[in-house]
């Protein structure tokens, strides 16, 4: 057993027992961080503090919310909005949130699809930021779910019945997704339960992952450089901070992250307070009714681009490519046969193929939204063959692209 | 090294921005019609050019033109010869109380409905006369005088009786004009009236017996039960709402819904009923909303000058 002293303080106390001195060292004041970064690196951080407002809106609303066919929408339009003291202000956080959680994801998707960040020794943390995305957009559904409304029901209806596999006519196991032939108190039950407690484990869980598997590789940089990061951390605390390559995790980069989310809250509270209509789609304030369907069935924004890869072609064609579109993104690190760790500014065709691939997945997500009438049924069918056509040639350029 | 932030910043909120357009503003002008409001004019109905006697008024409505046989005027002690459920059985729909017609509608509206109530309303694909489809509003034919002056005269007299300015309060504004085929839950609004605090569980049941047998008449007089109101602020958005009560034939052509007929300030008031009952909060919203745009621009800044202090050390 280890030897303990009695304590000359509090802050003693707790070193003894939890070494919180080297807690604080390894996580933050000799956790080293590229000095070489711009704003787009507190992304990371940004997520989190986004992340945090969900979990404690969420806190908040589930109190209140009742996940019932026939009261779950009065309990959030009537009792929530209405009713509960400031209960319109965790909502419109949460909704709000959510939408913006997305556009934060994909800024740091591709920034770091732009820096080459998935690559030497950084696969992991593409692979574990992809499977955080994918926990997020299931959270993000099953969320849709709750206020029972009409885009809540058809949404379900429409997105479980992906399961059937087109032609497979697995019609048994979107039976058994759902409970029932159709959304209903079981499917409404069940995506609460994921909404609420699985997912979100399994939320807190990969993001122990993706902070994990920064660790040994590091952040990466502007320039892809790749810095001695004991030599560099050594001229430091030695004292030499403006030669050094490294800064610390805390205060140093910290302060810089805190700007970031500083400017960051003033946009998203502008958003919750006086522009919350995009986030809080208006048909999701018609009840559910399983005998109306609404004129246009969209999903939120977010989605568009991988719905528009399914709608443009027939069932089953539509479905293998909404399937690639799904895990293609997982297998960057593999199908970018570069050597290369650079920003894409310095590698030849995929400098291109970057700007492409951010282009179409602006225009699948513009298609994916308007009704499939012409010229947009014609320009989504080409936008996502486009899609497609880049992950086949993103190997073959990578290929050839010389070592820098 | 050059600083590169600022080009970086204005490529990720161009991008965020043309996003933004391409799946809010545009991709909504693809997907609904647009109507411009015409101000509740009904530029369609020509405007009343007579001046109306509100004491003459007074005798055509309770005399000649026979209004009080249908219609309730409590205000002025005319009670209604049916209950809601027993009215609309006999017409579809309960008549609506006159007392306070005169500060609901446009006057233009008025002296159409009055002598043409399907052409007023909108509705003469569904009440066509050379079909024998008659409107269960019966025309005013005339007194024998002038016909156009004896309208002006009735109007004068709804209007004479009815609230004035301010005292129009959104409950009037949405029971007259809305109310007997919309419910709103929300506001404790049903197509019969507020539901009551009831004693006896056999009274609760005799108002929702009500309720329902006046709810199966409606469904019958107009296809389908219209819906409940309750956050059609949210679901619908004011422009929605007012170009659809100023025509629903525009967006819905052939429903059953008639033109209301509401004249500019009793639409405010309708407006102002579907928010307290769909977006309650929204004066709080506002409020709070500054308060906490405030406190973040004062972290923001204060967050500024601490990366400042940091960095100074490290450039």
């Amino acid at each position: 057993m280890a030897h303990f002293t009695k304590a000359t303080s509090v802050h003693d106390w707790l070193n003894q027992r939890l070494g919180i001195d080297t807690v604080r060292r390894v996580m933050a004041t000799e956790y080293w961080i590229p000095k070489n970064i711009n704003f787009l690196w507190a992304m990371g951080m940004v997520l989190a503090i986004t992340f945090g407002l969900l979990l404690v809106s969420g806190i908040f609303l589930l109190m209140y919310y009742q996940p019932n066919v026939a009261t779950a929408f009065d309990s959030v339009n009537y009792t929530i909005m209405k009713e509960v003291e400031f209960g319109w202000l965790w909502r419109h956080i949460h909704g709000v949130a959510a939408s913006v959680v997305f556009l934060i994801i994909y800024i740091h998707m591709f920034t770091g699809i732009y820096y080459g960040s998935y690559k030497k020794g950084r696969e992991m943390i593409w692979i574990s930021g992809m499977l955080l995305f994918v926990a997020f957009s299931a959270e993000a559904f099953s969320g849709y779910m709750l206020p029972w409304g009409q885009m809540s029901y058809w949404a379900g209806m429409v997105i479980t019945n992906l399961f059937a596999g087109g032609s497979l006519h697995a019609d048994g196991l979107v039976e058994w997704i759902r409970g029932d032939y159709v959304p209903a108190q079981a499917f409404l039950n069940r995506f609460f339960m994921l909404h609420v407690l699985l997912i979100p484990l399994a939320i807190l869980g990969l993001i122990g992952l993706h902070f994990g598997a920064l660790r040994i590789p590091h952040v990466n940089n502007q320039d892809g450089e790749e810095i001695d990061f004991d030599a560099e951390s050594k001229k430091y605390l030695a004292g030499d901070k403006a030669g050094s390559k490294v800064i610390r995790f805390a205060n140093d980069f910290m302060s810089k992250d805190m700007m970031v989310v500083g400017i960051y809250l003033v946009f998203f509270f502008y958003l919750v307070f006086f522009h919350y209509d995009f986030a809080m789609d208006p048909v999701n304030f018609d009840p559910a009714d399983g005998l109306k369907t609404p004129a246009h069935i969209y999903p939120e924004w977010y989605f568009l681009w991988s719905y528009e890869i399914l709608r443009p072609f027939s069932t089953d064609v539509g479905l293998m490519a909404f399937g690639f579109a799904q895990v293609i993104f997982m297998l960057l690190p593999f199908l970018d046969r570069s050597p290369n760790a650079l920003p894409a500014s310095r590698r030849g065709l995929f400098k291109f193929w970057f700007w492409a691939m951010l282009i179409d997945m602006i225009v699948l997500t513009a298609m994916g939204k308007v009704p499939p009438i012409e010229p947009f049924g014609t320009i989504g069918f080409y936008a996502a063959l486009t899609f497609i056509s880049l992950w086949i040639l993103l190997p073959i350029i990578t290929m050839f692209e010389k070592k820098v | 090294m050059k600083n590169k932030e600022p080009l970086i910043l204005a490529v990720v909120v161009a991008f965020t921005l043309i996003t933004y357009y391409l799946v809010e503003p545009f991709a909504h002008s693809q997907m609904h019609k647009h109507f411009e409001s015409e101000g509740f004019a009904y530029k369609d109905l020509p405007a009343l050019t007579q001046k109306g006697d509100a004491a003459r008024g007074k005798e055509l409505v309770t005399g000649a033109a026979a209004c009080t046989g249908c219609h309730a005027i409590s205000k002025e002690g005319f009670a209604a010869a049916m209950d809601p459920a027993t009215a609309a059985a006999s017409y579809g729909v309960n008549p609506p109380d006159l007392s306070n017609a005169g500060a609901v509608y446009s006057e233009n509206f008025l002296a159409d409905l009055i002598v043409n109530p399907a052409h007023a309303l909108k509705v003469e694909h569904k009440f066509d006369i050379n079909k024998g489809q008659m409107h269960p509003m019966v025309p005013f034919y005339g007194a024998g005088g002038d016909i156009n002056q004896e309208v002006a005269d009735i109007i004068a007299y709804l209007k004479s009786i009815a609230v004035k300015g301010e005292a129009l309060t959104p409950e009037i504004a949405y029971e007259t004009a809305c109310g007997r085929c919309h419910a709103n839950h929300y506001a404790g609004w049903t197509q019969i009236g507020e539901k009551p605090h009831f004693k006896r569980k056999q009274d609760e049941l005799t108002f929702e017996m009500n309720l329902a047998n006046y709810q199966d008449a409606l469904t019958k007089y107009m296809g389908k039960l219209p819906p409940d109101l309750s956050i059609y602020i949210r679901s619908r958005g004011e422009h929605y709402i007012k170009t659809f009560v100023e025509n629903p034939q525009n967006y819905l052509p052939g429903t059953a819904m008639p033109r209301v007929g509401v004249n500019p300030e009793a639409a405010e008031k309708v407006i102002e009923y579907l928010e307290d009952s769909g977006d309650a909060k929204r004066h709080e919203r506002e409020s709070v909303g500054y308060k906490v745009m405030v406190f973040m621009l004062i972290f923001a800044v204060f967050a500024f000058l601490w990366k400042k202090e940091v960095w100074r050390d490290l450039h």
